[in-house]
Parts: C-alpha cells; structure tokens; sequence
C-alpha cells in the first residue's frame, strides 16, 4: 500500500516537471513552470523521506540544508555574464551526484546492476566534461586540437565497452569504479579540443548526459520518477544540442570529432580596406533612422555592454521616435538563450527582442544595423562561398540594412577564422574599440 | 516491474519530453537549462533513499550523503537562477 502511494507521488512528480517545461513555451507562463517544477520536487522528496527509516536523518537533513542554502546563495548572487559557467559546473553536479548514488548502491550490495553500472559512466563522462567545459569558459584552460584525439577518444570508448561487458561478468566494485575511471577521461579528452563558439552546443549535450545518467540510475533503483525526469532532461538537452548545431550547420559529430577550422581563407580579402566610421556618424545616423536594428553577439556579454545598449535603445526611441528592435541569432553568446537573458536583465522588453527568423525580413527596411561583438553570425559568405567552413548556416542578413556599423576590436576574423566580407562593404562602417565604451559614446553624443 | 516495463517508460518520456521541448521559445532556453539542471536533481531521491538505508558511518553512507549534497546544490541552484532569470523577463504589466 505504501509503495502504491509512493508510486503515484513519483507519477504526479513527474507530471508536473513535464508541464512546468510547458510552462517555458511562453515568458508569461514561464514563472508558473518554475513553481511547478518546485513543487514537484517537494512532493517526491516529501513523499520518498515519508516511506524511509528515520535513523540517519538528522545527517541527511543537515547535508541536504547546507547544500539548499549554498545553492540559494549561488544562485541568488551569480552574475549573468557568468551564467555559462554555472549551467555548466550544475551539469557536472548532476553527473557526480548519479555517480554517487550508482557507487553507494553498489557499496551496499543491493544492486551490482548492469544499469548502475551504465549510471557510473554517464555522470563520469558528464562531470569531467563539465569541469573542463566550465575552465575552458572561464578561460583558464585552453587547448588546440591534437591529430591523435579521435584515437584516443575511439580506444577509449572501445576501453569502456570491454569493462562494461567485463562488470557483467564479474560484477565486483573494482570493475565498476574502473569504469568510472575510463568514463571521467572520455568525458576529458571528448570536450578538452572543443573551441568557445561550441560551446552552447557542449552544454546542451553535458546537459543531457547529466539527466540520462539519472534515468540509469532509476532502472536499477526501479524509481519510476528518475527515469522520467532523467528521460525528460536528456530530450531537452539533445534537442538543444541538435538545435544549435543546426544554428551553425554544424554536424553534432564534428564538434567533438571534426577537424579544427582552417586559418587560411583570412588571407584573401585582406588587400581590401574597410571604412572606418566615427561615433558622430553613428549617432548622426541612427538619430536621423526610422529603424534601428541592434545585433549582440557574444563580445556584448564579454564588455558588458547590455545596460548601454539599453540606454542608447531608450534615448533613441523616446527623443527620436526610432522603431529599435534587437535580433538574436540562436548560437550568439556562449550557450543557449544567452544574450535574451543578458538584454532582459538589462530591461529590455522581450517582444523588441527578435529571433532570427522573425527578424530576417526586417533588414530590408532598417536603416541602420548596430552589430556589436558578433561576426560569424552576419557572415555572407554562410550563403556564397561554398568552400567556407561557415557555408550553409543561417545568418541575420544585416547587409541588407542600409548601413552597417560594426563595433568590433580589430578586423580579425570571428572564431571560425572566415574572414567577413561585410567589413569591406560600402555600407559597413568599422567602429574599433570596446563594445561599452563605444556605445556610451554614441548615446552620449545623441 | 519488468526491465521491458521500465524500458517502456523511459523511451515514452524521450517522446514527451522531445515534444514539449520543442515548445520552448529561444528567448527562454537558458532558464529551460537551469530548469532541467534542478529537476534532474530529483536523484536525491535515489540519494535519500540510500543515504537512509546505510549502516551508521560505513563508506556507503559518506557516498550517498555527498550524493545529497549534490543533488540538492543541483536543486536549490537551478531553481533559484532560474527564478531569478525568469523575473527578469517580467514586464512592468505582468502579474
């Protein structure tokens, strides 16, 4: 009787986990699916405790308090900007605590299963992944692509399978954590070549490793509610990771596995020379628009140049009655829905923020299009050259504006090494410097 | 219940959750992150479970209790970014 109840509590559980992810469809709706997910998780803990012996509580409860009010505090504290790595360092906790629980069952003897086994490895793979994934943001650690890698990375995935099948077997500790070891290298050496425009893409799979780890963990603890959330959250990490790479035409495999771009396209436009263009002609301009199109990329986030865009957006409006709407393009920033949270903690209303399809026919008639601290993502040669490694990906077509202002450092070329022909463009007027002073000095000057 | 069973549910919640999350709107995608971030942290009950049934101070016990610490940092981080990712996206007229 009681474990029929726990049962529905955990299908209750996961129902409401489901519709709270519903709950995201819409910024309106979105703040209920938190409080939904919340709940959820009160009653299938509440539920679980209720079914449990009390003996050991008072350690449990204290662990459990400490973590909750370091998480609060985490959470409460921690800088947008950063949001990447934070996302990135939970998928790793996510990963460690399956392992632990997988590692625990196996310590008490109840469950030398195949699935705890399989547990082990997915949260290794997701935490050690997830600790270079948050060095290489933060970055403290980087690395060129090696030619052995893929080597290694085959052998020792073959090195895992043959210990999996091996823990079958024998079913002893030793195989299992042996596992875990060869798992905490793969996840190592699969995300270490992995460069920073990637990233959203290596988060979303860490992420979905994170929860498949937890549905393994559910099989062999036969937890009905594990393996539906687990399921749940290693979907939505894939359709991201899927949906991203889409963004870049990049194929899944060749972030992990592919070649690191060529350098060598950067040669051939450079005899070309770009026009520089002033603060004043920028504010002369943008003053004088009827629309006003604002493209961020990820060197917005790295100058933290959201509150100034925001204020050059308002005096704009409200003095010159410009129409200024921002376009997002899905990979911009260092992982998914990055810059839509940057610009609305910076108070920008979410319906002037425009994904790219929604926005892709509006450059025609803008004005002017303020792109700052993105590149790759306005690239033409995405359309044109078949040869580039950018060829195929969707990008916003901010040629078509009348003007371009590009806030950028150098003329170098972005992260995948094209060059950007837009730079040479008649109507491409180069703004050299930072992304926050500059647009401070433009509003300032309007 | 049967390995095929709990098979069963598994490759059905892949399909509603691929499904639901299609639903998600870009602007949202970083809370849909941290959001699936806390509830993957639903492990603690693993954890718990664990945790409650080990001898007093064996190796297993240490294992599941740092199991729920981690799973509730998961937990109670992920919620509280996202909660507060989600107010941001709050206009002046919302409720």
């Amino acid at each position: 009787m009681r474990d029929e109840g726990l049962y529905i509590i955990y299908v209750m559980a996961s129902l409401l986990f489901i519709f709270a992810i519903k709950g995201l469809s819409h910024p309106k709706t979105a703040k209920t699916g938190n409080d939904l997910a919340i709940f959820g998780m009160l009653l299938g803990v509440i539920g679980t405790l209720f079914v449990l012996p009390a003996e050991n509580d008072f350690w449990i409860v204290a662990v459990a308090l400490i973590a909750a009010v370091l998480g609060v505090l985490w959470g409460q504290t921690v800088e947008m900007r950063v949001l990447p790595q934070m996302i990135a360092l939970l998928n790793g906790v996510g990963g460690l605590s399956s392992l632990l629980v997988g590692l625990a069952q196996m310590m008490r003897g109840t469950a030398y299963t195949s699935d705890a086994c399989l547990g082990i490895a997915i949260g290794s793979v997701a935490l050690s992944g997830s600790v270079i994934a948050f060095l290489k943001l933060q970055g403290i650690y980087r690395l060129k692509r090696l030619p052995f890698f893929n080597l290694i990375n085959v052998l020792v995935f073959c090195l895992i399978c043959v210990l999996w099948i091996r823990f079958l077997i024998d079913r002893t500790m030793m195989t299992a954590c042996l596992v875990g070891v060869a798992a905490l290298l793969l996840g190592l050496i699969l995300t270490m070549p992995v460069g920073g425009a990637d990233m959203p893409i290596v988060i979303s799979v860490l992420n979905a490793l994170s929860g498949f780890a937890a549905s393994a963990i559910g099989f062999s603890l036969i937890n009905i509610t594990l393996i539906m959330t687990g399921a749940l959250v290693g979907a939505s990490g894939t359709i991201l990771a899927l949906f991203m790479s889409k963004a870049m035409n990049r194929n899944l495999a060749s972030v992990f596995f592919g070649k690191a771009h060529q350098m060598t396209e950067t040669e051939n436009a450079l005899n070309k020379t770009a026009h520089a263009g002033s603060v004043e002609d920028a504010a002369f301009l943008m003053q004088n628009a009827n629309k006003v199109i604002i493209v961020p990329g990820y060197g917005m986030a790295a100058a933290g140049a959201q509150y100034a865009l925001k204020n050059m957006a308002d005096i704009l409006e409200k003095k010159y009655h410009v129409e200024v709407k921002f376009a997002i393009h899905p990979v911009a920033g260092r992982m998914p829905g990055h810059m839509n949270v940057l610009l609305a903690e910076a108070k920008v209303d979410y319906e002037k923020v425009a994904s790219l399809e929604e926005i892709n026919g509006d450059f025609e008639t803008a004005d002017v299009a303020y792109v700052i601290g993105a590149n790759d993502i306005t690239n033409p040669r995405a359309k044109t050259d078949s040869l580039s490694s950018l060829y195929g990906m969707p990008i916003l077509d901010v040629s078509k504006a009348k003007t371009v202002f590009f806030v950028k450092r150098s003329l170098n070329a972005g992260y995948a090494g094209v060059d950007n022909p837009l730079f040479f463009e008649n109507n491409t007027l180069m703004l050299y410097g930072d992304a926050k002073k500059i647009t401070e000095e433009i509003t300032a000057d309007l | 219940m049967s390995f095929l069973f709990l098979l069963t549910i598994f490759v059905l919640s892949c399909c509603i959750g691929y499904f639901v999350v299609q639903g998600v709107t870009p602007a949202l995608h970083a809370p849909l992150m941290s959001v699936s971030n806390a509830i993957s942290g639903i492990v603690i009950v693993g954890a718990l479970t664990e945790a409650a049934w080990a001898d007093a101070w064996s190796v297993e016990e240490m294992l599941s209790l740092g199991a729920v610490f981690f799973a509730s940092l998961n937990i109670f981080g992920g919620f509280s970014v996202s909660a507060r990712m989600l107010q941001l996206f709050k206009k002046k007229g919302d409720k």
